[in-house]
C-alpha cells in the first residue's frame, strides 16, 4: 500500500485539450462572445464568463436508435398500474422514462461553459482585429516616482546601506592586513604566560615587538573608513498617472436611432478596454445631451430616449464642470469620446468650438469624435450627403491644429478600422509635434 | 495536524486527517476485507489530488494519462461550468482498473469520507476488477498504464509529424465508431505491455502482405462470379466483422501506417472500457456493499465513532437514492441503488430466507454466510446475467418494478408485467435486457466490399424490434467511416427475420 501526494503536480493538465476545443469551436465561440459582449455593460465587457454555444457544432456523433419501433422500459416505483393497463402516451413522445434514444434525438440543447478573461478578450478582439495598441504612445503624467538605482558615495544617513558599507570595510581591512582582535588577544595571552619564566626573555621581547607592530597597525587602519561608506541611490522616474477617466458624450435627441447608439456603445467599449489595459483605475462618466446636458448612469445613457433640440456646447459645458469638480487634470488622465449624428443647432457652432479649444482640449489627453450614421446612408451614387454642421465645425478646428481626432462610422464593421486609425493618427500627430 | 486520538481504539477523531491516518484507515479496512469478507485484491496505491485535478481526471474519462483531443476539453468545460455553479459536486474518488490499483481521493474529503472512499474503491472496486471474469479476460490491468503512456506519446508524436488537424481528423472518425471497436463475441489474449514493440512488427508484416483490395489482375469480363468466389473474398477480409475499427485498421486501403495505429489505440481503449459498461451496476453494487460492511464492522469494533458512522451513512444513503419513475429527478435506474439492493438481498436470502426464496434460489437460500455466494456472483457474471440469476421477487416488489411496452405502432403504452406472481420472470428478463449491450447498441457489422466495382464498403444494421437508426447522426458517423475507408460506404438496415432491406444510407467520402 502506497500513499502519494499528487496535489503538487503541475495543474492545468487539460489545458492543451481546452485549447484544442476552443480552436475547434472557434467560430461558434466567437459568435457567442460577440453576442455576450453586446448584452453586457461597458464596464464588464472584457470579463470572462459563461458563454453558451449551440451543441450541434461540437457534437460527437454515434450510432444509436432513433424513435419508432418497439421498446421496453422497466421502471421502478410503480404505484397504481396493473398488468395490461394502457397508458396514454405523454405528449412529448419520449415517455415517462425513455432510457435510450431520446437524450440525443430530442431538442437542440445549448452547451454552456466558462471562458477566462484572457480567452474572452482574445476571442473578442480577434474577431474585431484589434491593432496592437500597446505600442502606441500615451502621454505620461508628470508626477515622478522614485526608483532604486544602485549606490552612491554621498547621501543622507537614512539612506546608508549598512551591508554594502560593511562589505567595503571588510575587504579593505583584509587587504591592508589589519590584525584581528582575536589575534592581538592571543598574542597578549602568550606574552602573559611566558613572562616571568626563566630563560624566555628573548622570546618575550620578540613577541612584545610584534604586538607593538600589530597594535600600531590596528590604530592606523580604521575599522570603518569614510571611503567604505555607501548610500542607496534613488532616481526620479516619470510615472504615468495611474488613474484615468473616460467621458462618454452622446447626443440622445430623437434623430439618434438605436443602431447608432449601438455603434457608439461599441466604440466606447473598445476605448474602455484599451484604457483598462493601461491604467489601474478607470472611471467612466456618461454625459448625454439634447438641448441641455446631464450626467447620467449607463442604463439611462444608452436606453432612455429624450426629445428636444441639439446643443452640443451644453455637453462640453457639463464635462468642463465635472472635470473641475471631480477630476483635476493633474491627477487624472482624461479621455473623451463624443458620438453624435452630426446635428447641431445653427447658432451653437461658435460656442462649441470655443469651449473645445479653450476649456476641454487642454484638459484632455485625447479627444475623439465619431459621427455615426445609418448603414447605406453614404455612398448613394450621385447624391453625396454633405458634411454635417458639427463635422464642419470640428474639421476647421482640426485643420487649425487642434489635438483631436474625428471619424465617421456607418457600420459595425467600421468600428475597428476606425478605432485603429484614430490611434494611429494620434501617434503620428505626437511624433510630428515632438 | 496530527490529531491526538483520545479515545482508545478509534482510528481518528474529527474531520482532519493526515497520511498516517489514511494508513491506519487502510490497514483497518484491509483487515476486515480479508478476515470478514474474504476479498482478494490488487495492491493499493492511493493518490491525493485537488479538486482541479479531479476535474482534469473527469475530462479524460477518468484515466490518469491520456492522449490529447478536443472532446476532452469540451467535457472539462462542461463539468467545470456545472461545478462552479454548484449544480454538481465532484466524485469523492476515481479508481483505475490497474495493477497496482490506483485510487484518486480528493484532499477536501473529511477523514470519514476518506474511510468510505478507501473501503469503497480500494477494496470494493479493486476486488471486482481483479476477480470478475470479464475484466480478467478482456483487460490487462498490469499493462494499461504503460500502454496509455505509449498512446499519449505516440499521438503527440503524430501531431508533431503530421499536424494537429490531421491527427484530429482520424481521432474524430475513430471516436465516432468507438462503440464498434470492440470484439464482443470472441476473446483475444490481450497483452498491452508489448503493444509498442508489436506496432513495429505489424507494419513490417503488413507491407509484405498481399492485400486483396489491391488486386490488379484483370477481371474475367462478363463472367458471373460464383458464390464460392464471394465466400473466398469474404473470408480473406475476415467478413462479416462486428469490429468496424478493427476492419478499418486492417483493411482500409488508403490509410497511412500512423493512421492505422491511431485507430488501433482508440480501439484498445474502447476494449479496455468495454467491461465497465457491462458491469457498471454490479461493480458499484459490490463496492457499495463492501464499504457498508467494512464501515459497520469498524464501528462495531469501536474503531469508528458514532458520529463518523452517521456521516458515512449520510453519504451512503444519498448515493443509493432511487427516485420513482414519475419523480422529476428520475433519470434511469441508479446503478448504485439497484446494485446495493441486490447485494443486500442476497445477504438476506443467505441469512433469513423465506419460503419463496428457498423456491427461487435453492442453491444458496439459508446458506448462512453470504460472502461465498456474493464472491461467486461478482466473479462469474455481468449485469445482464447477474440480474437474470439473482434478482428476487422480494426485491422486485420492494423496488416496485413494472415493465412498460412502448410500441410506436400502438396509440398507447402498455403495462406488460408487474411485480406479481405472473410477472416476475418476464419482468426480470426485460430488466436484464436493459443491461445487455448487444441489445442496447444497434447491431452493425461490415458485411462486404464491392471489389468488382468501386470498392464500396457495405455494412448491415440488423434491426431489432423495428428500431431504426437515428438518421441524421447515422449519416454523420458514416461520413467519418467513409473518410477512413476513402471510398463510398453503404449502410443497409435489414430485418433479420426476412432479410428485407428497410432503409439504406449511402455516403461518399469527403473530397
Amino acid at each position: 500500500m502506497q500513499i502519494l501526494d499528487r496535489r503538487l503536480n503541475p495543474s492545468g493538465r487539460s489545458l492543451p485539450n481546452r485549447q484544442r476545443f476552443l480552436r475547434r469551436a472557434k467560430s461558434l465561440v466567437q459568435e457567442a462572445v460577440r453576442d455576450a459582449s453586446a448584452k453586457r455593460d461597458i464596464r464588464s465587457a472584457d470579463e470572462g464568463g459563461e458563454v453558451s454555444i449551440p451543441l450541434h457544432g461540437i457534437r460527437e456523433p454515434s450510432f444509436h436508435h432513433g424513435s419508432g419501433g418497439s421498446r421496453d422500459h422497466v421502471l421502478p416505483g410503480n404505484k397504481e398500474y396493473r398488468e395490461g393497463d394502457e397508458i396514454q402516451r405523454p405528449p412529448s413522445g419520449g415517455g415517462g422514462g425513455g432510457s435510450e434514444g431520446s437524450p440525443e434525438g430530442g431538442g437542440e440543447d445549448a452547451f454552456r461553459f466558462v471562458l477566462t478573461r484572457e480567452e474572452f478578450l482574445s476571442l473578442f478582439l480577434d474577431d474585431l482585429e484589434l491593432p496592437d495598441l500597446a505600442k502606441r504612445r500615451l502621454v505620461e503624467g508628470a508626477d515622478p516616482a522614485w526608483h532604486r538605482a544602485g549606490y552612491s558615495v554621498a547621501g543622507t544617513p537614512s539612506n546608508l546601506s549598512l551591508a554594502r558599507t560593511m562589505r567595503n570595510s571588510l575587504s579593505r581591512r583584509i587587504a591592508l592586513k589589519r590584525p584581528k582582535p582575536e589575534a592581538v588577544a592571543a598574542l597578549e595571552a602568550e606574552i602573559a604566560a611566558l613572562e616571568g619564566q626563566p630563560g624566555s626573555e628573548e622570546q618575550v621581547a620578540k613577541l612584545k615587538a610584534e604586538l607593538a607592530i600589530q597594535l600600531r597597525r590596528s590604530q592606523r587602519i580604521p575599522w570603518i573608513d569614510p571611503i567604505d561608506v555607501r548610500y542607496r541611490r534613488f532616481e526620479p522616474v516619470p510615472r504615468p498617472v495611474a488613474r484615468a477617466v473616460m467621458f462618454c458624450l452622446m447626443d440622445v435627441s430623437g434623430s439618434m436611432t438605436e443602431d447608432m447608439k449601438d455603434l457608439a456603445k461599441r466604440f466606447y467599449t473598445l476605448l474602455y478596454i484599451f484604457l483598462q489595459r493601461r491604467y489601474k483605475h478607470v472611471d467612466i462618466v456618461f454625459i448625454r445631451h439634447t438641448h441641455e446636458a446631464a450626467e447620467v448612469d449607463e442604463q439611462t445613457f444608452f436606453h432612455s430616449r429624450e426629445t428636444g433640440g441639439t446643443l452640443v456646447s451644453t455637453a462640453l459645458e457639463e464635462m468642463r464642470k465635472v472635470v473641475a469638480d471631480r477630476y483635476p487634470p493633474t491627477e487624472w488622465n482624461i479621455y473623451a469620446a463624443q458620438a453624435s449624428d452630426g446635428d447641431n443647432a445653427a447658432g451653437d457652432s461658435q460656442r462649441t468650438a470655443r469651449l473645445l479649444i479653450d476649456e476641454v482640449l487642454p484638459a484632455c489627453q485625447y479627444y475623439a469624435y465619431i459621427e455615426v450614421g445609418r448603414d447605406g446612408e453614404h455612398g448613394m451614387p450621385g447624391f453625396p450627403r454633405g458634411p454635417t454642421d458639427l463635422w464642419r465645425t470640428y474639421e476647421q478646428l482640426v485643420s487649425a491644429g487642434a489635438p483631436m481626432a474625428m471619424k465617421k462610422v456607418r457600420n459595425r464593421r467600421d468600428i475597428f478600422p476606425v478605432f485603429r486609425e484614430l490611434f494611429a493618427k494620434r501617434g503620428l500627430l505626437e511624433e510630428a509635434k515632438a | 495536524m496530527n490529531a491526538p486520538v483520545s479515545t482508545p481504539g478509534l482510528l481518528y477523531e474529527g474531520a482532519d486527517w493526515d497520511f498516517s491516518t489514511l494508513m491506519r484507515i487502510h490497514d483497518a479496512c484491509e483487515k476486515v476485507a480479508v478476515r470478514d469478507l474474504g476479498l482478494d485484491f490488487y495492491p493499493n496505491r492511493i493518490e491525493i489530488i485537488s479538486a482541479e485535478q479531479m476535474l482534469d481526471a473527469y475530462a479524460s474519462t477518468g484515466l490518469p494519462l491520456f492522449y490529447r483531443h478536443w472532446s476532452f476539453g469540451k467535457q472539462f468545460a462542461q463539468h467545470e461550468a456545472l461545478y462552479r455553479k454548484g449544480l454538481r459536486g465532484l466524485a469523492y474518488e476515481i479508481v483505475i482498473n490497474s495493477d497496482p490499483c490506483l485510487s484518486y481521493v480528493m484532499e477536501e474529503n473529511t477523514a470519514t469520507l476518506q474511510a468510505l472512499v478507501i473501503a469503497h474503491a480500494a477494496f470494493g472496486h479493486n476486488h471486482f476488477f481483479k476477480n470478475n471474469r470479464i475484466f480478467r479476460e478482456w483487460t490487462d490491468a498490469k499493462g494499461i498504464l504503460d500502454y496509455l503512456e505509449f498512446a499519449k506519446g505516440y499521438i503527440a508524436d503524430c501531431e508533431d509529424k503530421h499536424g494537429e488537424i490531421a491527427v484530429e481528423r482520424v481521432l474524430d472518425s475513430a471516436h465516432a465508431l468507438m462503440n464498434y471497436g470492440v470484439h464482443r463475441h470472441h476473446r483475444r489474449t490481450i497483452d498491452l505491455r508489448s503493444e509498442e514493440q508489436r506496432e513495429r512488427e505489424r507494419r513490417a508484416h503488413d507491407e509484405r502482405m498481399y492485400n486483396v483490395l489491391w488486386s490488379t489482375l484483370p477481371e474475367r469480363a462478363n463472367q458471373a462470379i460464383g458464390a464460392d468466389e464471394v465466400e473466398r473474398r469474404r473470408a480473406m477480409l475476415q467478413l462479416p466483422q462486428e469490429n468496424v475499427l478493427y476492419f478499418l485498421e486492417k483493411s482500409a486501403p488508403r490509410l497511412a501506417p500512423w493512421q492505422r495505429e491511431v485507430i488501433r489505440i482508440v480501439r484498445n481503449v474502447a476494449q479496455y472500457f468495454h467491461p465497465q459498461r457491462q458491469t457498471k451496476m454490479m461493480n458499484e453494487g459490490c463496492a457499495t456493499y463492501v464499504h457498508h460492511r467494512i464501515l459497520n464492522t469498524l464501528h462495531r469494533e469501536g474503531q469508528l465513532s458514532d458520529g463518523a458512522l452517521l456521516e458515512a451513512l449520510h453519504s451512503h444513503t444519498s448515493v443509493i437514492m432511487q427516485p420513482d419513475f414519475d419523480d422529476p429527478r428520475y433519470s434511469g435506474i441508479n446503478p448504485y441503488a439497484l446494485g446495493f439492493a441486490m447485494m443486500e438481498d442476497i445477504e438476506r436470502i443467505c441469512r433469513e430466507p423465506t419460503e419463496e426464496d428457498r423456491e427461487w434460489f435453492p442453491d444458496f437460500a439459508g446458506s448462512g454466510d453470504p460472502m461465498p455466494t456474493l464472491r461467486y456472483g461478482w466473479s462469474e457474471f455481468r449485469d445482464e446475467s447477474f440480474i437474470l440469476q439473482f434478482l428476487s421477487p422480494h426485491l422486485m416488489r420492494k423496488m416496485k418494478f413494472f415493465h412498460l411496452k412502448d410500441d410506436a405502432a400502438q396509440p398507447v403504452l402498455r403495462v406488460d408485467a408487474m411485480h406479481d406472481e405472473r410477472g416476475y420472470r418476464r419482468l426480470r428478463r426485460a430488466l436484464a435486457k436493459q443491461y445487455d449491450p448487444a441489445w442496447m447498441d444497434p447491431d452493425i457489422q461490415v458485411v462486404d466490399v464491392d471489389l468488382a466495382g468501386d470498392r464500396r464498403l457495405i455494412l448491415e444494421h440488423r434491426v431489432q424490434d423495428g428500431r431504426l437508426l437515428e438518421e441524421q447522426e447515422a449519416r454523420q458517423v458514416l461520413r467519418h467511416l467513409a473518410s477512413l475507408w476513402s471510398y463510398d460506404v453503404l449502410l443497409r438496415e435489414v430485418d433479420p427475420a426476412t432479410g428485407a432491406s428497410l432503409r439504406e444510407h449511402a455516403v461518399s467520402p469527403p473530397r
